[in-house]
């Protein structure tokens, strides 16, 4: 298979069209922005439909239209916009119509900044608008999963009636990564509850208003029935290195990516770390943790924003292990030095000893490149 | 009007064919409308309902109810009935008509809807001209919620939120939304209508069937404004209610025609016929086939690479696409590789960075914290990450000599007036690529083939690659001569 070097941001359109969206409606944002202006690119090319809409609260109630007429449709924003879709989302969610919605996060709150974070954990995860609902969300680390991750969000928005988020960073948006993509276009057929104006779809009503109390309990008692079934079934995480691991270092997207690189690192100085990454942040992998709970004496929670994950690790750990949390916020990244650091500190406290090198452990390219330079 | 005619406000059954004969998805009374008596809303479905047995249209309509007193139009219009959140209908009616063309699409609005809340909705669906219809109905307060004012609410009128009435010092003026949109260039048929006599009625009915025949007929947006009674809200009996229409609400709000483009206007062409499916991936750039092979085999055998690199300057200087150069052949030779652009806080003073990764191994990180190649493009950015480069390391820097108070003892410096130099090639912008030739022949590891052959991928200007391949010759060239040793 033949790669191509690409931004996330610009693999989550292909393959999202890929995977059968024929609508986009967005507005403009750092860093989501690339998805939008690719959607504009390619979308009425693959026989779609792009509109730039007034507002996120226009898009989000497009993106309402286009599922209603039985559409596979995607936006894409960042914080303020996520929060403007907010009521939007509650309907759809209400409503039980499929969409994808690709959060490319900065910094916030307010105008913040439009650096990359992690603060929009809790607007996306627990479902920011009203009432009882939940959104499934996709948490890509890399841009092959930008890619993977936005066609298993159409697939599973399709299958639960339900709005699923890719949560990603700026960096994973903005960054550019080898990707490859399937070569075929998955067919969408239009679901038998869609109204698009045929006699066949005459008597379909797409609504979130129950207007009876045992009504609406009812409707909600199905949507918890939905999501109950989601959590049985697709709550996913990456396990790195975890199998034998006393320090389990957790974090999603850009940190995932740090903590790996920490977790070799640490492994070199003789610490049994691995790295337990949540794909889906809900439903969330809880039975991951559990699992690890069993030998890890401690998790350590990274993220960019200020203990919104923290929160869901201590849920799914509900006590069983001590929980430390190292967060950097405002466009500041976990250095992998500090995060080394933490993990170093946190080791001595269990009585794990550093094992320092003779000579320290270097790849044969940076030993080559030495030698070259020795003469200089 | 009669009180006879207010009588027929009720939807009576079995009238027009688009209503359900029966009002079943109502929980009881099942027989006749939620409406008030003397409501207008219900003269306005019947009329709705019939333009739509008359047009044929049954079948292709959807209709988009909003959040207000008519909140429950699926409750009676036997056609393909959509719910939208409080003021969006036109956003919703937006999208559906576009992915389904043939369908008819009527977004249906209280004046509390429409002119409050989803202002910014209809202002733009009329602006981008959808093919839409539009009925709304304004009643000059905020009904189903009880009666609070609306931007539509008469000077002097009492309000629950405006107890002493509307003063225009404090709420401002009558918002008159159909004046507002005849002034957009798109709309081909602006009209208000009332329902405050028998003749109004009848061209009321007139209206809204040409607004929907215009969206039949291919020929873009058309709203018709309904001046309509409330007699609960406004605590008077049905006749009063009507003749407060006639005789007080019309005064601040004309009936007429604001916009008739009907006989000019040319139908809208539908959107051309999708790809087949088998072609997306190409459309998309992204089919196996498109892609090229690379210069994999171009490598040195065993070579084992691992190459972090940071390069910064200001914008405009090619820092971003010297890393992508870099990244892109890096690909092309088979190696895994990363780019990540910074932004952000990093970029307000024009400035801007790249972190770049050739590995033969999979790269965890693409963050280089600890590069152990620089390229500095200017004094801030050697500034910035001196520091960071690894010990041993190189640093590229832009500029005659390294200034004295930054010469780290444990690094290889390559100071040389790149923009300079770049300028004698024959532009000074190509001064990226003379460091990046440098750049390479420190590391040493990248076929030549795919150094060519990224560039070639990522400049598409035939000039611009000329010269840029004789700035990378000029760097590798400088590399060579002032550190001759490096060359193995
Ligand atoms: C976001 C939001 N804000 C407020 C409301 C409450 N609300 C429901 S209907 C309505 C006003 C409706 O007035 P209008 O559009 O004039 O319709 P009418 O009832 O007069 O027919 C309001 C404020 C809501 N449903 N949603
Ligand atoms: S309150 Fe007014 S608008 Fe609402 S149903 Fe009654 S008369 Fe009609």
């Amino acid at each position: 298979m033949r790669k191509q070097l690409m931004k996330g941001n610009e693999a989550v359109v292909k393959s999202a069209i890929l995977a059968g969206c024929r609508a986009f409606y967005g507005y403009p944002i750092t860093p989501a922005s690339e998805i939008t202006e690719a959607a504009a690119l390619y979308l009425p090319k693959a026989g779609g439909v792009f509109v730039q809409a007034e507002s996120e609260v226009a898009a989000i109630n497009m993106l309402y239209g286009a599922a209603s007429a039985g559409v596979r449709a995607m936006t894409a924003s960042s914080g303020p916009g996520i929060s403007l879709m907010q009521e939007g989302i509650s309907y759809m969610a209400g409503a039980e119509l499929p969409c994808v919605i690709a959060d490319i996060m900065r910094g916030g709150p307010g105008l913040g900044n439009i650096a990359s974070e992690q603060g929009d954990y809790h607007q996306v995860v627990k479902g920011g608008g009203h009432g009882n609902y939940r959104t499934l969300v996709l948490a890509p680390h890399s841009v092959q999963e930008m890619a993977d991750l936005t066609a298993l969000a159409f697939e599973l928005a399709n299958r639960y009636r339900n709005p699923v988020f890719v949560l990603a960073d700026g960096f994973v948006g903005q960054m550019m990564e080898p990707v490859e993509f399937p070569q075929e276009a998955v067919e969408a057929p239009t679901p038998h509850w869609a109204v698009t104006g045929t006699a066949e779809t005459r008597a379909n009503l797409i609504t979130s208003i129950f207007m009876g109390a045992d009504e609406l309990e009812a409707h909600v008692r199905d949507l918890e029935k939905k999501y109950k079934l989601a959590g049985q079934r697709e709550a996913r995480a990456e396990e790195w290195f975890t199998e034998d691991a006393e320090i389990v270092l957790v974090g999603y997207g850009i940190v995932a990516r740090i903590l790996k690189a920490v977790c070799a690192e640490a492994r070199d100085g003789g610490l049994k770390v691995g790295v337990l990454r949540p794909i889906t942040l809900y439903p969330f992998p809880a039975a991951h943790f559990q699992k690890r709970a069993k030998r890890a004496r401690i998790f350590i929670v990274v993220e960019m924003s200020n203990g919104q994950l923290y929160d869901d690790v201590r849920l799914a750990l509900n006590g069983a292990r001590p929980v430390e949390f190292l967060s950097r916020m405002g466009g500041n990244v976990p250095s992998h030095e500090e995060v080394l650091r933490f993990v170093r500190e946190r080791a001595a406290q269990l009585g794990q000893k550093w094992r320092v090198h003779a000579a320290p452990v270097e790849s044969a390219a940076q030993a080559g490149q030495k030698e070259k330079m020795a003469h200089v | 009007m009669s009180s006879e005619a207010a009588i027929e406000y009720e939807v009576a059954q079995g009238r027009a064919k688009a209503f359900y004969p029966r009002f079943e998805r109502k929980d009881e009374l099942q027989h006749q409308t939620h409406y008030c008596p003397g409501c207008g809303h219900g003269i306005v479905h019947k009329m709705l309902a019939r333009a739509i047995d008359e047009l044929g249209i049954q079948d292709r309509t959807i209709l988009v109810g909003p959040v207000g007193c008519s909140v429950f139009t699926y409750y009676y219009f036997e056609v393909g009935n959509v719910q939208a959140a409080h003021g969006r209908a036109p956003a919703v009616a937006t999208a559906m008509k576009r992915s389904r063309p043939q369908s008819v699409v009527v977004a249906y609005q209280g004046d509390g809807d429409l002119s409050a809340i989803g202002s910014a909705e209809i202002l733009h669906t009329a602006n981008r001209g959808e093919n839409i219809t539009v009925i709304f109905v304004n009643n000059a307060i905020y009904s189903m919620t009880g009666g609070q004012a609306a931007p539509t609410t008469l000077l002097g009128q009492k309000s629950t939120t405006t107890p002493d009435g509307r003063s225009a010092a404090t709420e401002g003026y009558p918002l008159h939304m159909s004046e507002l949109l005849a002034t957009l260039e798109a709309p081909v048929y602006i009209e208000r209508v009332a329902l405050g006599d028998n003749k109004q009625i009848a061209q009321a009915g007139k209206a809204i069937r040409r607004a929907v025949q215009n969206q039949v007929r291919g020929l873009g947006f058309s709203l018709i404004e309904v001046l309509s009674p409330c007699p609960t809200i406004w605590k008077m009996s049905a006749v009063d209610a009507q003749r407060w229409v006639r005789e007080v609400m019309e005064k601040t709000f004309p009936l007429g025609v604001l916009r008739d483009r009907t006989k000019d206007a040319a139908p809208k062409a539908l959107p051309p016929a999708a790809p087949a499916l088998e072609e997306i991936p190409r459309i998309l750039g992204v089919a196996e086939q498109d892609l090229p092979a690379g210069n994999a085999h171009a490598m040195e055998p065993g070579r084992d690479v691992d190459l972090e690199v940071r390069i910064a300057g200001f914008g405009g200087q090619g820092v971003l696409l010297l890393g992508e150069v870099l990244a892109e052949a890096g690909l092309d030779a088979g190696l895994e590789v990363s780019w990540l652009p910074s932004y952000g806080p990093e970029m307000r003073s024009g400035t801007s960075n790249c972190h770049v990764r050739l590995s033969s191994r999979p790269i965890d990180s693409p963050l280089v914290a600890a590069p152990g190649i620089l390229v500095a493009m200017n004094e801030p950015s050697l500034r910035k990450f001196d520091h960071s480069v690894r010990a041993g390391g190189w640093v590229i820097y832009n500029g005659e000599a390294f200034p004295e108070d930054c010469v780290r003892q444990d690094l290889h410096v390559l100071a040389a007036p790149f923009t300079q130099l770049a300028d004698e090639l024959g532009d000074a912008r190509a001064s990226n690529m003379i460091m990046l030739g440098a750049l390479l022949e420190i590391a040493g590891a990248l076929p030549g083939a795919s150094v060519d052959a990224a560039l070639r991928r990522l400049v598409k200007n035939s000039r611009w690659v000329e010269l840029d391949l004789r700035a990378l010759e000029r760097g590798r060239a400088l590399l060579k001569h002032s550190f001759p040793e490096v060359i193995g």
